[in-house]
Formats: structure tokens, C-alpha cells, sequence
């Protein structure tokens, strides 16, 4: 009898739950359509927010009533955005490739530190400790919170502790650009040749005791380049990329007796024009005794 | 509980109670604490950062090639929140712009070069009498002669004097701790400047209208007390409380609970609980300056640590670069490391070129060979021993806090183990077997945290 009624108890509930589920399931049933989990397995499931959105679904929402453009997804290779333009049924945006920029090109071959800083691994809090010990203010500390923030792997330190960019894995989701102290990075479309590797609001001889690759603001790229297109601005040229010409020629180069000034090309990477003193040494810059 | 650390000093006045938990780092004060404090030299060229506090920064007001006068007013507040900056020496302005700082960021300041008649003369202003000024004059005085606290952090005085409406301070206490090891400023100002430090009251209780008056020295400057009880004026109601010696007992709020047993409420101010604590060094100053109508132009630091070879308490002109004060004061051996201000909250240097300002209690310098290589100190996983929760003043979490950092997880820092309420006191690192670096982890979670903050 004990057994009999224990069966029948739980069946009933059972039972009773079971209804309640259904009904809940039918009255509060929410329309959803179907395309924003399709558009979703479309995407590449990085999360990166380079698209400015917190994530993927959110995106794929956004796409699905056409606030956004599949081209934003700078994460995803072409043909994948051209699949998701089409099962869409929206047109492609033109949009450049961008990748991140360094704005600093003072690896410990060239730049030299006032002090050795010790202590948490990391640039953010190096930063905090009176700078970080690097003679130039305004240069990379180079421990490397942009090569742990960057989720694509694309950037890595070189020997001399400067992170290099391998433009083909980067999505410019600008994850360096919010990880750098100094904010040295940012994000450049590829067709912009003309590129200055130096933030320091030094000038001069000031400048060049502690890094030998600073730009001293001496203007001779600024004299050289079609009137206008380079503009000094608190010690530094600044280039006016909204003009047609930005990278017409590498003439503004040629006489920068640093190499701050670089052209970016695709082949070989940055160049530093001929009149650019050459850096030969190997190892570390001898640090300035404090 | 604790009646066994409360030793009574010679005159047979008792000591007064304390906060609990926080730790006893070695004094260290022995070498510098009988030394009379001395005049520094003027350097070949100075550099005036026009923030050396906290609040916006002064405007200047001198330009490329202007002569200025020792005391001269060479920047003017902006603002309330605010003070002017005045020019250390007699000279000539060589330029204005980007210095560096002990933060690290480049601010803004005002290059002097010394003519070479310079003299120690300072011009006199406007004076500010205590027995006519009204309240707010008083305050004007006190922001125009640039008076900041002097303990450190370098907030404007005059800020914290100006009682908010419908507050009331029924307390005026007087900060003479300095816990900070090896930092013996405040004790030769309160030895040598004893009636300074009384004017100075004067000014302070026609602002606060405060009923009771505490000035607040602790265990190990016994002579100080003795100065300042001999000091008082029959007109004047001053107690002068001896603290039992105990690390970060000059905090304010944790000197407004050693004192008056009263909590200041998180993210509040001392006014909430009825009190206004000055710093002993800051009310000296204030009781020279404005009977003159002179600014602040110069401040007694401590030179010490065993990296320097003429250790001592020197009154420095604001704005002498720190390699000519390690330059004169002389140097044993070859510099390891050099801190601003004590070595529990001081802040490391990473470059002499860096000034002294209103806020540098202190320099304290140790040779190569007496720190040992920077890779000596291994960090180890933490073992949860709980010391550092034993050491926090404010009974947070270090631990905790630290292990959330490690993970970037700085939003459950502030909401759940409230980040912000944390001075970076250095308690937690200091006891921390596995040398983690702690206090560090809290500067770094705070950084980011305001980041995003500024963001949304």
C-alpha cells in the first residue's frame, strides 16, 4: 500500500508539473527570428567587440534588422563575409583593412632606461612606479600587456622588447589599443604608407640621449612633403591623412636623420629613408646611471 | 588588551589608546631625529611643476624671460580647488613647459635660473592678522600662499578648513604622528617650530570654531611633545595626546579613531564625524606665512636611508631637482634605490631629474649593495596565512583582493572587497611572506578602474 501511494504521488506531480511546463512554454513563448542563430553561426565566435558590439549574438541581432553591415566583422576572412552578405541579402560595404600601429620604435637596442624597474610584470603597473624607469616619458615599456591583451596572437615581442604587428592576423579589434599605458597603439587602414614611430614631445639633443630613433622635430619632413600635408605639432610631425596624397611618395622620409618617419611597405615592412643614421648595435643600450 | 604596550613617558602623562590591527615597521628615525634642521643651497636652476597638488593646476602667470622674486606668486590658483605656486628664488624665467613628474606623467611647469645675487630674502605680501581677518580672508590667505597638506598628499588646506554647510567640527586635531619610518620632518618642526605651530592654531580654530583642540605626537618623540606642551599660550585650551608608536597611525582617519574612538564612514571625510585633522608641518606653515603675507617657497624634508653620506632634516626650496640634492648631500656608494617620502608609502624614483615639491616629506636612499639584485626578491603563490588581513587597518581583504587582481577581475575588487577605500598604507605587503606585491596589484586594479570609469 506505502508503495502503491509513494507511485502515485510523484506521478501525479509529475503530471502536474509537466502541464504547468507546457503551458509556460505556450503563454509565454517569445518569437525570435530564426535567421540572428544562423547569421550567428556564421560569425566567427571571437567575441573581440572589434565591431564595437559586447559579442557575436548581439551582432548577429544588429545584422538581422540591418543596423549593422556583415563588413564590420573585421574578424572574419572576405568570402565568410561575402556568405554572410548573401544569406542576408544585403550588399557588401567596402571597408579598408586596418591593423594596429605602433607609434614607438625605441626597442632597448636604441632606447635607454634611467632606472631598472622591478616588481609586477606588466606595463599598466610599471607605468604607475614614476613611469616605468625608460628615459623617453612617452615610449613602450615594452613588457608586453599588448602581446597578453591581443587574442589573435598577432602581436609578439621582438628581441629588443617592442611588440611587432603581423598585420595578416591582426582584426583591429583594438584590444592593444585599450591595454597600452602610454597609448601608443592605434588603428590604421593599411593604405597609409607614411607612419611616424615616435610620440616623445622632446625635441632635440634632449631627446636623442635617451633614444637614438626619436624624432627631434627638426621638420625636415614636414619642408619635404607637398605643402600641408605635414603639420609640426607639439614637437612631432603630424600627418594629415584625410588628403588624397597621404602616401603619394616616400619623399618625406629621405631626409629624416632618425628614420622616426617610416614608409610602411607591404613587401618589406617599415623603411627608414638613406639619410637615417643606421642603429648596428645588437644588444641592450647601456642604461643612464640615475 | 594591549595595556602592555603603554609604556608611560617619563612625565607621567598616560598614553592614549590606538586603532587596531596595522604593523611596526623599524623606526629608523635615530640618525636624523637629533639633527637640527639646516638651510639648503640654492641650485644652478630650478623647475617649478605648477601641480603639486591634488585639484587643478595652478595658472601661470610669468612668462619667457620674466625677472621673479624669492616668494614671488609666479602661478595663480584656478579655481577653488586650487593653490598658487611661488617662485623659490630670485631669478629669471627660462622657459614653461613639460617637466617631469614622480607620477610619471609629463606636467606642466616653470623653468628659473638663480640670478647670481640671489639672496634668502623672501617678499612680503599682504598680511593676513587672525585677530581682524574673517573666516574667509583667512581661507584666501591660506589658498594664496599655497599652502597644501604636507604630510604627503598635498591636498589643498584650504579645502579641507572650509566647513561645508550644515556641518559642524566640534574637534581640531593636530597630526604630529609621522608613523613613516625614517622620516623625521614633523619632529624637528615641532621641536624648532613649536610657537610657529601655535600662531598657526590660532588661524586654524577661528576657522573650524572647534571647542577642543588635540595635537597628536606619538610614543617616540617625547622631547616633541615637551616642546609643544611648553609652547602653549595661557589664552589657548591645547592637549598635546601621546600615541603609542604603530604603523599608519598619522592616516587621519585612523588617528581620528586612535583619538576619539569615532569611525569615519567609507568615502567619507573627517568632517562627517564632527573633526578636522590638520598636519603638524602644514599648520606651522600656515602660522609663518600668513602673519607676512609670504607663500610657500620652501619645506624641511629628511635626507636620509644609509645611501646618504650628510643625512639630515634640510629646509629645501620647492623645486630644486633632485640630483642636486643628492649631489650636495653626498652619496655613499653607488644609488640602488631613492624614494619620495618614507619607505612605506613613499613612491619610488625612476629618474633624479624630477623636482622637490610641497608634497616630498622626505629622501630616502639606499646604495646597490644594500638592496641586493632586484631579482633577489622572488614573489610565491599565496599560501592564505591571513597576515595581511591581521595588518589591514581598515580590516579589507588583501588576500582576496590580490588573487581577484591577478585575474583582471577588478570590478568584484570594488564591489565586494571595496577597493576604493584602500590608501595604499603597505601594511598588507609589508607582512606578506610570499613578498606579493600587494599594494602594487591595488594601484594597477584602480588605474583600470578609473579608465573605464573615464570611458563610459
Amino acid at each position: 500500500m506505502l508503495f502503491v501511494t509513494a507511485v502515485a504521488t510523484l506521478a501525479g506531480l509529475t503530471a502536474l508539473l509537466a502541464t504547468l511546463l507546457v503551458v509556460a512554454n505556450a503563454r509565454l513563448h517569445v518569437e525570435e527570428d530564426p535567421r540572428i542563430d544562423q547569421a550567428e553561426d556564421l560569425l566567427p565566435h571571437a567575441n573581440c567587440g572589434a565591431c564595437g558590439r559586447p559579442g557575436c549574438r548581439p551582432f548577429a541581432e544588429a545584422l538581422v534588422t540591418g543596423e549593422a553591415n556583415p563588413a564590420e566583422c573585421t574578424v572574419s576572412s572576405p568570402e565568410a563575409q561575402a556568405t554572410l552578405a548573401a544569406f542576408l541579402g544585403v550588399a557588401l560595404e567596402e571597408r579598408e583593412k586596418q591593423v594596429a600601429r605602433l607609434a614607438c620604435a625605441g626597442g632597448t637596442n636604441v632606447a635607454r632606461n634611467h632606472a631598472a624597474y622591478s616588481g609586477l610584470s606588466s606595463c599598466t603597473a610599471a607605468a604607475l612606479v614614476a613611469g616605468g624607469g625608460k628615459g623617453c616619458f612617452w615610449g613602450c615599456l615594452g613588457i608586453g600587456d599588448c602581446e597578453v591583451a591581443c587574442g589573435f596572437d598577432a602581436i609578439h615581442m621582438d628581441p629588443h622588447h617592442l611588440p611587432v604587428v603581423d598585420a595578416d592576423k591582426c582584426t583591429a579589434c583594438g584590444d592593444c589599443v585599450t591595454a597600452c599605458p602610454k597609448d601608443l597603439f592605434s588603428l590604421q587602414p593599411v593604405s597609409r604608407r607614411l607612419w611616424v614611430r615616435c610620440a616623445s614631445h622632446d625635441a632635440g639633443d634632449e631627446i636623442l640621449e635617451d633614444c637614438e630613433v626619436a624624432c627631434t622635430a627638426c621638420g625636415r619632413c614636414a619642408f619635404d612633403a607637398p605643402a600641408g600635408l605635414i603639420t609640426m605639432r607639439d614637437e612631432l610631425p603630424v600627418i594629415d591623412y584625410s588628403r588624397p596624397d597621404h602616401s603619394a611618395n616616400d619623399v618625406p622620409i629621405r631626409r629624416c636623420p632618425t628614420g622616426a618617419i617610416v614608409w610602411l611597405d607591404p613587401e618589406e615592412g617599415p623603411v627608414k629613408g638613406p639619410a637615417a643614421r643606421k642603429v648596428l648595435r645588437k644588444g641592450d643600450r647601456r642604461s643612464a646611471a640615475t | 588588551m594591549l595595556s602592555f604596550l603603554r609604556k608611560s613617558p617619563a612625565d607621567g602623562t598616560t598614553i592614549r589608546g590606538t586603532f587596531a590591527h596595522g604593523v611596526h615597521p623599524p623606526e629608523a628615525k635615530d640618525d636624523t631625529s637629533k639633527l637640527a634642521i639646516r638651510q639648503f643651497p640654492f641650485a644652478p636652476s630650478f623647475v617649478v611643476p605648477v601641480s603639486q597638488h591634488i585639484g587643478k593646476p595652478a595658472k601661470v602667470i610669468v612668462r619667457e624671460g620674466q625677472k621673479v622674486r624669492r616668494g614671488e606668486c609666479i602661478a595663480e590658483p584656478d579655481g577653488f580647488l586650487s593653490v598658487a605656486m611661488h617662485s623659490p628664488v630670485t631669478g629669471t624665467v627660462r622657459g614653461i613647459g613639460p617637466v617631469p613628474s614622480i607620477t610619471g606623467r609629463m606636467v606642466e611647469g616653470i623653468f628659473l635660473e638663480p640670478s647670481a645675487a640671489s639672496s634668502q630674502e623672501v617678499m612680503h605680501g599682504t598680511p593676513c592678522d587672525v585677530a581682524t581677518a574673517s573666516v574667509d580672508e583667512i581661507l584666501t590667505a591660506i589658498q594664496r600662499a599655497g599652502v597644501v597638506g604636507l604630510g604627503g598628499a598635498g591636498f589643498p588646506t584650504h579645502a579641507k578648513l572650509k566647513i561645508p554647510e550644515g556641518k559642524r567640527c566640534d574637534t581640531l586635531l593636530i597630526n604630529g604622528v609621522e608613523c613613516e619610518p625614517y622620516l623625521t620632518t614633523d619632529h624637528r618642526v615641532m621641536l624648532e617650530h613649536a610657537a610657529d605651530v601655535m600662531v598657526g592654531l590660532r588661524y586654524l580654530l577661528k576657522l573650524t570654531a572647534a571647542k577642543r583642540t588635540i595635537i597628536a605626537v606619538e610614543a617616540n618623540k617625547a622631547d616633541a611633545a615637551e616642546a609643544l606642551r611648553a609652547a602653549v599660550p595661557s589664552d589657548l585650551q591645547v592637549e598635546v595626546a601621546v600615541l603609542p608608536v604603530k604603523y599608519p597611525q598619522g592616516a587621519e582617519k585612523l588617528l581620528i579613531t586612535a583619538l576619539l574612538g569615532r569611525e569615519v564612514p567609507s568615502g567619507g571625510l573627517p568632517i562627517d564625524v564632527g573633526a578636522v585633522c590638520t598636519n603638524v608641518a602644514t599648520t606651522a606653515e600656515i602660522g609663518q606665512l600668513l602673519p607676512t603675507g609670504q607663500g610657500i617657497q620652501e619645506r624641511v624634508l629628511t635626507l636620509g636611508g644609509p645611501g646618504i653620506r650628510d643625512k639630515g632634516n634640510y629646509r629645501v626650496p620647492i623645486g630644486t631637482p633632485l640630483r642636486f640634492v643628492m649631489e650636495t648631500a653626498g652619496t655613499t656608494g653607488e644609488l640602488g634605490h631613492v624614494f619620495l617620502g618614507g619607505p612605506m608609502m613613499g613612491q619610488a624614483v625612476s629618474s633624479l631629474d624630477i623636482p622637490v615639491t610641497k608634497g616630498t616629506t622626505g629622501v630616502i636612499a639606499f646604495t646597490a649593495d644594500q638592496t641586493g639584485p632586484l631579482t633577489d626578491r622572488l614573489e610565491y603563490p599565496c599560501i592564505r596565512c591571513g597576515a595581511c588581513l591581521e595588518a589591514c587597518p581598515l580590516f579589507l581583504n588583501p588576500s582576496r583582493m590580490g588573487l581577484l587582481a591577478k585575474h583582471g577581475r577588478y570590478d568584484e575588487m570594488v564591489a565586494e572587497e571595496h577597493l576604493f577605500d584602500c590608501f595604499e598604507c603597505g601594511s598588507c605587503t609589508f607582512v606578506c611572506p610570499s613578498h606579493i606585491p600587494l599594494v602594487q596589484h591595488f594601484r594597477v586594479a584602480k588605474t583600470q578602474m578609473r579608465r573605464r570609469k573615464a570611458k563610459a
